[in-house]
Order: C-alpha cells, then structure tokens, then sequence
C-alpha cells in the first residue's frame, strides 16, 4: 500500500476505499500549516494596528483672550486631538463648534463676508447655529459652550 | 573585440539555454502600421518610472519623514543641497507625466482592443499597475507635508472609512490612528518607499513578461485588413529598430523633464498645521479631479444612503467593469468588435476630461 508513494490520489482512490493514513497525515499537515502562516499573520495584523492614544480627557480649554478677537472674525484652535473654531459673530456674540466638517472631515473656517462657516474642499456651508444649509455636509457641526472668565474665553465640551 | 563580444554571448548562453539572448533578440518583432505610434507609450511609462526610481533614492538621503522635520527637509534638499531643486522637481515632474503616459497607454489598449484573448492577463496586470501608479502618488503627494497634502490626505484616507463593514479599520490603518498625524506620514513613508516598489517590480516583471511571451497585439481593424490582403503584414525587429527608436522618444522625455524642472520648479507650499483651517481653492492632485468633483456634485444622502458611500461603490464597480473588461468582451476575442465597449471607453474617457476640466474652471 505504500509503495506508491508519488500518488496519494491513486493509492485512495484506485482500490475504491480511502488511505486513512496518508488523509491523517494530509490532515495534519494541513493543519499545522495554516496553524503556522495564522500564527505569522495574526501578530502581523494586530501590528499594523496603532495602539490606543488616550483621549484627551480636557472637557474645556482656553480658546483665546477677550481682545484677540474682533466681532466678525474667527480662530481656529486646538481641543484635545481635534481643530475647532470660535466665532465672534457681527453681534458680538460668542460661538463655538468642531472644525472637522461633517463631509470627509477637512477643517472648515469662517467666512466674514457671508457671516457663514464654510469648508473649502467641497463647498460645504453651515450657518452661525453650526446647521449644514448648502453643499455635501451630512451633519451639523457639534457646538460646544463659551464662556468668559476675565481675559480669557473658555471653551466648554458637554461631558 | 568582436572575437571577445562573441565568447561572452556565448559564455552566457552556455548558462542561460542554448541562445536565448540571440533567440530572443532575433525573434520580437513589432508589426507597423498606423496605429503603431501607441506602442511607444509602455516603453514611456517604464522609463519614467526608472527615473522615479533612481530619483527616489537620491532623496532618501536627506528626506526625513515625521511631522516635526519632514517639511524642512525637502525645504532644505530645494534650498541647501546642490541640485536638490532639480532631483525633486523632476522626482515630481515625472511622477506627474509617469501618470499622463500610464492613462494614455490604458486607453490606447482599450481603444485597440490589445486586451482581448490572449491578452486578458496583460490587461489586468496593467490594471494592477496603474491602481499602484495611483497608490504611488496619492503616498507621494503627503512627504512633504504642506498644507495641501494634508487636507488631501485627510479627504481622501476619510473616503476609505466609507467601505462597509472595514471601511473603519481601512481608515485606522492608513492613517495610524483616528487622525492624519506623523504615524500617518511615517506610514505613507513606508508604502512609498518599499510595499509599493515592491509590488510594482513583481506585477512590472509578470507584465512585461505577458508582453515578451505574447507579442504585440495588432488592431482588430488592422488584422482584418491584412487577412483579407488589402494591407501587407509588415514589422520591424524589436531590436535594435524599435528599441532605438524608444530611445529617441526617451531622450525627448529628459529634455522635457529638464525643461519643466528648470522653468516650474515643484512648490512646497506651507507647512501642515493640523489645527488650521483649510485653505481656499484646496483641490487633489489633477489624476483624482474627476473623482473630487463628482463627490462636489453629489448631495449629502441620496435616498436615505449617504452619497459619499455611493460614490465610492459608483467608482468601485466601474474600476472593477475596467479591469474585467476583457472577459465581459470576450466577443473581441473571436474578431467581433463590440460597439457598446468602444462606447464604454469613449464615455469614461469623456466623464474624466469634463469633470477634471469642471473641477480646474470651478
């Protein structure tokens, strides 16, 4: 039964009845290769996925000075991992949003002469209340509050 | 000298098989005819890549990728290094012109029907090259992190997050983590200089080989003409004719790429600054305008599906139609030209001229 060695295929089949010892050792062959390659592969895919960075755990954060800002103008400033922008309106009122537009997440930025916030890479606009009025955004933009406490405008993340 | 010529060829044919340099030199022919001129633009594409290649490494020795010093050193290699200028603009230059030829050779193959049987793997090989062409420049276009590179980067990574049920992990992946950071420059790197080259010198050596092995393929138009005797069936060996010819096209390739890199050095822009607004008038490289401007026009949800995913199926399926084109035209093979893949081809080439040229007016 083992002299045909080169043919598995005629050793099972030509008799009509199956070669237990060769499938068994077909088995674990098999099986420890793809153990083997599932061992390298695995670790490899866990790899190239970055480990968690903690998120920044700041709730608030000091956008600007009360005098940095004239009334109709915008900054765009840093909360946590992710830009963000405080608008000082015609009115005077402050108003504070995320800058990552809703669509494919560029940063939006104000435009005065429309009193709008608009995000130049595919024309998206959002009025003064952060809603998406015109163009590809699917979403608002998330408001955060602003208050001020002496010189400084501090800008609050809803827990 | 000739006597010493002949007992290398020799030598080496010893060991390579009994004349196969000679063999092969002899025996590849390249018919002619009128659309000949369209097999000068594989020969272009290889070239340039060659030069991408050997410009690559010059910048690797001062190119630095992390976000604190990746832009001042390609400031430094433009400013300080003697001929820096001239490496990266032409590195830029040809890169750009590499993507120009690869798109005109794609569709002079379609045109020709050179992918029908027995050149369906050619074609597909091709495909995978010029998916990695695109994959070159989208990498490419961060290094230097400038402002423009970087809202690009973050568009285009954001896209990837819309592929259903990975779409999240594609995203973390190529950028990694949540946002385009220095780990996303630092990964780009990586593909750029070493997956990508990688996979381009296989799919390049299975392609040329496909190439080698099966010969130019002749129009079906032509072919029929010359069965029926109204045209005579004529060549020119491959070596040294078309190869000497090739070289007169490559000659005129570094005069441009000299030209262009001493007239328009490449900008660099603005440094990236990841808390800053995106500018006005941001757009992609040229090659993925069409895309850019279709995902313009396209509203935030069209019947309750967000449109951007629609638009990445849109893109995916007719990626996949291209590359499998043909095996759904399989008629071609047996000398049936099928006018609806002729017509395919005139629209998609049409819907990339308009919108890109849509997006640079707009």
């Amino acid at each position: 039964m083992m002299s045909d060695t080169g043919s598995g295929k005629s050793a099972a089949g030509g008799e009509g009845k199956p070669d237990l010892g060769r499938r068994w050792v077909n088995l674990l062959l098999g099986t420890g290769i793809i153990s083997t390659i599932a061992a390298f592969i695995y670790p490899a895919i866990r790899y190239v996925i970055p480990p968690p960075v903690s998120e920044s755990t700041n709730l608030s954060v000091v956008a600007a000075k009360v005098a940095e800002l004239k009334t109709n103008s915008a900054k765009v400033f840093r909360f946590g991992s992710e830009p963000a922008i405080l608008i000082r309106a015609a009115d005077g009122q402050y108003r504070a949003f995320t800058a990552v537009c809703t669509h494919l997440g560029c940063t939006v930025q104000y435009r005065p002469d429309l009193h709008e916030i608009w995000c130049p890479c595919h024309n998206g606009t959002y009025d003064l209340q952060g809603r998406n009025i015109s163009g590809p955004p699917p979403r608002p933009l998330a408001q955060f509050q602003v208050h001020i406490q002496g010189e400084d405008i501090v800008v609050v993340r809803n827990a | 000298m000739a006597g010493l010529k002949r007992r290398f060829v020799d030598w080496l044919d010893e060991r390579l098989g009994g004349g196969s340099i000679e063999e092969f030199l002899r025996h590849k022919k390249v018919p002619i005819h009128r659309h000949t001129i369209w097999y000068y633009f594989g020969g272009m594409a290889l070239f340039l890549f060659v030069i991408q290649v050997l410009t690559g490494i010059l910048l690797l020795m001062y190119y630095r990728p992390t976000a604190s010093g990746a832009f001042e050193s390609v400031q430094f290699i433009m400013t300080q290094v003697k001929f820096g200028w001239l490496i990266r603009s032409i590195h830029s230059w040809s890169a750009n012109l590499m993507i120009l030829i690869v798109f005109i050779h794609m569709f002079s193959v379609y045109f020709l029907k050179a992918y029908r049987k027995p050149r369906e793997l050619t074609w597909v090989s091709g495909m995978l090259l010029f998916f990695i062409v695109l994959a070159f420049g989208f990498s490419g276009y961060l290094l230097p992190w400038n402002t423009l590179a970087f809202f690009a980067t973050k568009v285009g990574t954001d896209m990837a997050g819309f592929v259903p049920f990975i779409g999240k992990w594609i995203l973390v992946f190529l950028r990694g983590g949540n946002e385009v950071t220095g780990a996303t420059l630092t990964r780009f790197f990586g593909f750029h200089v070493a997956v990508l080259p990688g996979l381009a010198t296989l799919l390049l050596a299975l392609h040329l080989l496909l190439v080698q092995r099966l010969g130019m393929s002749v129009p079906p138009g032509v072919e029929k003409k010359i069965k029926e005797g109204q045209e005579p069936e004529r060549s020119m060996p491959f070596f040294p004719n078309f190869l000497l010819r090739d070289i007169m096209g490559w000659y005129g390739a570094l005069g441009v790429l000299g030209a262009l890199a001493a007239i328009f050095p490449w900008e660099l822009g603005t440094k990236a600054n990841p808390f800053g607004s995106a500018p006005a008038g941001i757009h992609p490289e040229w090659y993925f305008l069409f895309m850019y401007q279709t995902l313009k026009y396209l509203p935030a949800k069209i019947f309750f599906i967000n449109s951007e995913l629609l638009g990445l199926m849109g893109f995916g399926i007719a990626g996949a139609i291209w590359v499998l084109v043909p095996f759904l035209d399989y008629k071609t093979g047996f000398g049936k030209v099928t006018r609806f893949f002729t017509g395919l081809g005139i629209f998609a080439l049409g819907y990339i001229i308009v919108m890109s040229v849509l997006a640079l007016v707009g």
